[in-house]
Order: C-alpha cells, then structure tokens, then sequence
C-alpha cells in the first residue's frame, strides 16, 4: 500500500515548525483522515478542531499545500506525488498545532444589529418565494471561517474588517423582507466594508459555493453608495422621504 | 482563478497576463487615439464614436470620449478584481502575502473611494453604447457610386456587430445595473412593478454570472474593430463583401 507523506505544522503562538508523518494511503481517503491517522497512531497530543466529517460543520479549517480548505472536502489522491503540508489558518491567532482563536468572528457576530420585524408583527410571517429566494443562499453559510482567513484585509492589513462571513450574515437580513433595519451607516463605519476591495478570493475557497462577492458584497456596497456616495439619491431622499424598500 | 486550478499553474501566471493584456490594451488605445480619426467608408471606430470635432488640430477627437468607456470599466467591479490582484497586488493571488502592509484604505480614500461612482459612468457609458448600435447599423449599408446607400453585409458588418453584442452583454450584465434594476429592494411583492422589476432583476443576474467573460470578450471585440478598420485604411486587406 502506498504511503502518504504529511507535513503537519507543530507548535503555539510562541512558534514552531512542520513536522514530517508518513500514513498509508487508503482508497478515498481526505487529508482529515490523513491527520487524524497521524493523531491516532503517531502523536496524541496533535491538536485538530474537527467534528462532522462531512463537510457541514465547518469546523475542519486548515491551509494545505497553502490554500485555505475544510480537510474533509480534500482528498490525498489530488497531491499524488506530493507531499501535503498542513497548517493552521494564518489569520488567526494560534492555539495549537492546527486550532486557532476564531473568537474574533462571534464578537463581530455580536455586533451586528438584529434582525428587526415592523412593530406589531411577530414570526411566522406570511411571505412570498420571490422575496426570500436570494436569503436561502446566505444561509448555506457553515461557518467554517475560510472567507475570513483568506481575506487579505484581515490576513495581511490586520484591519478591523467584519469580514466576508459577516457581510454574508449582514447581507440576509437587510435584504429580508420583514426586516426594517438600515445598516448602511452600520456596513460603512463599522463593519468598514469599504475596506474590502472586491478580489474575490473569499468566494473561491467558500466550499459551500456561495457567491459571498457578487450576491452579498457588492449588493451591500451599492446600498452603501446609494446611502453616502450618490448625489442624484441623497437629492432624491430630500425632495421625496425615505423609502424602507429600497425601491 | 479558483483555488483548485491554482494547483495546475503558478500563482504568478493570472496577475503577470492581465498586466500584459490590459497594458498592451491600454497601449494600443492611446496610439489609436493619437492617429486622429478612425473612419473607413461606411465603418467608424469605437474609439472615435460619437463622431465629434475637436476643438483644436493637435487634439484628437477620441480623447473627448475614451474617458467614458475607460471610465466605466476602470470602476467595474470585475476590473477592479482584476487590477487590484495585477497592478497592486493586494493580494497578488489568494492566501500569497502582498507588497503593501500598514497603510491599507481600501476604497475608504482617494482615489479608489471613486471606485463608488460606477452607476454614473455606467450611465454614460450607455449614452455611448446607443451610438455605437447605431455605428454597428450603419456597417450593413454600403454606398454606391452615385452616392446611394445599400443593405448589405461584409465581414466588417459582422465584426461591427459582434462587438456592439459583446459591449451591450458587457454593459447589462454590470452590478450596478443588477442593484438599479432590482437588487436595492427588499420585498418585490411589495412594490408597484415589483414583479416586472424581479423578472428583470433575474434576467441581469443570469448576465451578470458571465461578467468577467463579457468584460474580457468586448475589450477584445473594440480592439479587433479598430485593427479592422485600419488595415483597411492601410489597403493590407480587402473587405469581404458577403452581398
């Protein structure tokens, strides 16, 4: 039986190093797998956050071969030849081996404003497909925190961005058609959505395929624009009052 | 790019082909610009329509309408996609460290917080597209020697048409257009229209899934009109008269 090699990233915020592991190879076999063999015959005290094994918890986050992937949706057979290195993901802060502080992204949850129904009215709501068909995409969302690891202005600038994740999240309930909150002033102060610059790498690696720019980012940053950057509207919203829909 | 085909080729390959592509692009353009005119019987170039004059012998005409599509293009959201990744490299590819650290903005300043006024070239670039339908129309009547114009159609008529295709699936499949149309709402069924806005809406969505294919096909589509035309003009070809 073949055999895989595997460079598994060992250590804690204080540093470390990859660390070669060699496990045999078996017929569809993931890089999950690969590791957990590694946790289970070779080092113990490997640390790895994992769960559903089935590409819906969104827990398995790590970077192979330097791309940002859930391990379980990854199998060994696509590096044949190779080796696989496995490491955590480098946007947050590091805890152990492959397990990171994802807090960051439930204390940005937190701040965004809830969902807010019109006064008097209380769930369940009577609505039409046309007006929720767009909302089922966000909520495919699983929460594995890629997009945020693969998003430059977080990885590299540091900045205080939401993130894709949270624009996603952002996105379902401003276009929810109960919802009666504006949070353009909210998207461009606080979740500082003018940082992102639209290079799309969030959507690439979401492996829930959510278009995260073209279906969330972008429609947020043009109610933004209608908000703070268009003169012709801000005239418009003068002469003729606010409408809630958008419209 | 997506992550996965990134396995097949070098990160570097993508940013390295659009610097290529867009400054050959941009190259041509201005060369084109400076020539003056671009007219050859019946056939005008899309860098000089509208046809207008110029207010001074030394300044070509083109420069009075190259800010519009360049415009529109430069603040696409594709576009900037693309020259972020290329000419800035921030981020180069996804998950590869890039040149600038510290001093990151975004669109949040000057000059890429224009980026924000895309529904307005948009608009322009509109303006500019009816002309060019009305350019592409024209290709398809050829004069005779008493001066009367014919239906008829030539490879040029078709190259003419090609592009104003290419231009205007360019142009509707535009995200501002999608919010404009219909994405700014947040219940169709609530609004007068609302249905015709939501048809229309997804019409623009399905467009708007080909962006980048339509925004690289009419870049090449308006260079090969021109290059058209002034082999013509040159007498290196000869126009194929299909009837």
């Amino acid at each position: 039986m073949a055999e895989i090699a595997l460079k598994i990233f060992r250590g804690d915020a204080s540093g470390g190093a990859e660390k070669e592991y060699r496990v045999e190879a078996t017929p569809g076999m993931v890089v999950l797998d690969a590791v957990l063999r590694v946790q289970a015959t070779q080092a113990s005290d490997l640390a790895v956050r994992w769960n559903c094994k089935a590409a819906h918890c969104g827990s398995c986050s790590a970077e192979v071969n330097g791309k940002p992937r859930l391990m379980c949706k990854t199998r060994t057979d696509e590096f044949q030849g190779k080796e696989i290195h496995v490491g955590p993901m480098r946007a947050f802060k590091l805890i152990k081996d492959l397990v990171t502080d994802v807090s960051f992204n439930y204390k940005t949850a937190r701040m965004i404003p809830a969902f807010t129904p019109p006064a008097g009215e209380k769930a369940p709501f009577t609505m039409y497909e046309k007006d929720v068909e767009r909302l089922y995409e966000y909520h495919k969302c699983i929460e594995c925190f890629l997009c945020q690891n693969v998003c430059h202005v977080i990885r590299d600038h540091k900045a205080p961005f939401f993130g894709p994740r949270q624009l996603v999240r952002i996105a379902s309930l401003e276009m929810h058609p109960k919802d009666t909150l504006d949070r353009a002033q909210f998207l461009k102060d606080t979740a500082l959505i003018g940082y992102c610059n639209i290079t799309k790498c969030c959507t690439e690696v979401c492996p829930e395929h959510i278009h995260i720019t073209d279906n969330a980012i972008i429609p947020l940053k043009e109610r933004v624009v209608d908000e703070f950057y268009d003169p012709v509207q801000w005239i418009w919203r003068k002469i003729m009052g606010r409408n809630s829909n958008g419209g | 790019m997506s992550v996965a085909s990134s396995n097949e080729r070098p990160w570097w390959f993508e940013p390295l082909s659009i610097v290529v592509v867009l400054s050959g692009f941009s190259i041509y353009a201005i060369w084109a610009a400076l020539q003056g005119q671009g007219a050859y019987h019946n056939y005008l170039s899309p860098f000089f329509s509208p046809k207008l004059a110029s207010p001074f012998s030394w300044f070509s005409p083109a420069f009075l309408i190259l800010w519009v599509p360049l415009g529109f293009r430069a603040t696409c959201y594709y576009y900037r996609k693309a020259y972020y990744r290329s000419f800035f490299w921030d981020p180069p590819a996804c998950a590869r460290p890039e040149l600038r650290g510290e001093k990151y903005s975004g669109e949040t300043k000057f000059p890429f917080i224009i980026n924000n006024l895309h529904r307005y070239f948009f608009l322009l670039a509109t303006i500019v597209l009816a002309f060019l339908w009305y350019d592409a129309i024209l290709a398809f009547f050829f004069k005779d020697g008493s001066g009367n114009a014919h239906f008829g159609a030539a490879l040029g008529s078709l190259i003419f048409l090609i592009n104003v295709v290419l231009l205007s699936l360019y142009s509707f499949s535009c995200h501002s257009l999608r919010h404009i149309i219909g994405g700014k709402m947040d219940c169709f069924t609530c609004s007068l229209a609302g249905g015709a806005r939501h048809k229309t809406w997804g019409w623009v969505s399905i467009l708007n899934e080909r962006h980048p294919l339509w925004a690289w096909l009419s870049l090449f589509s308006v260079l090969s009109v021109d290059i058209y035309i002034r082999l013509l003009q040159a007498g290196l070809i000869q126009d194929v008269r299909f009837f």
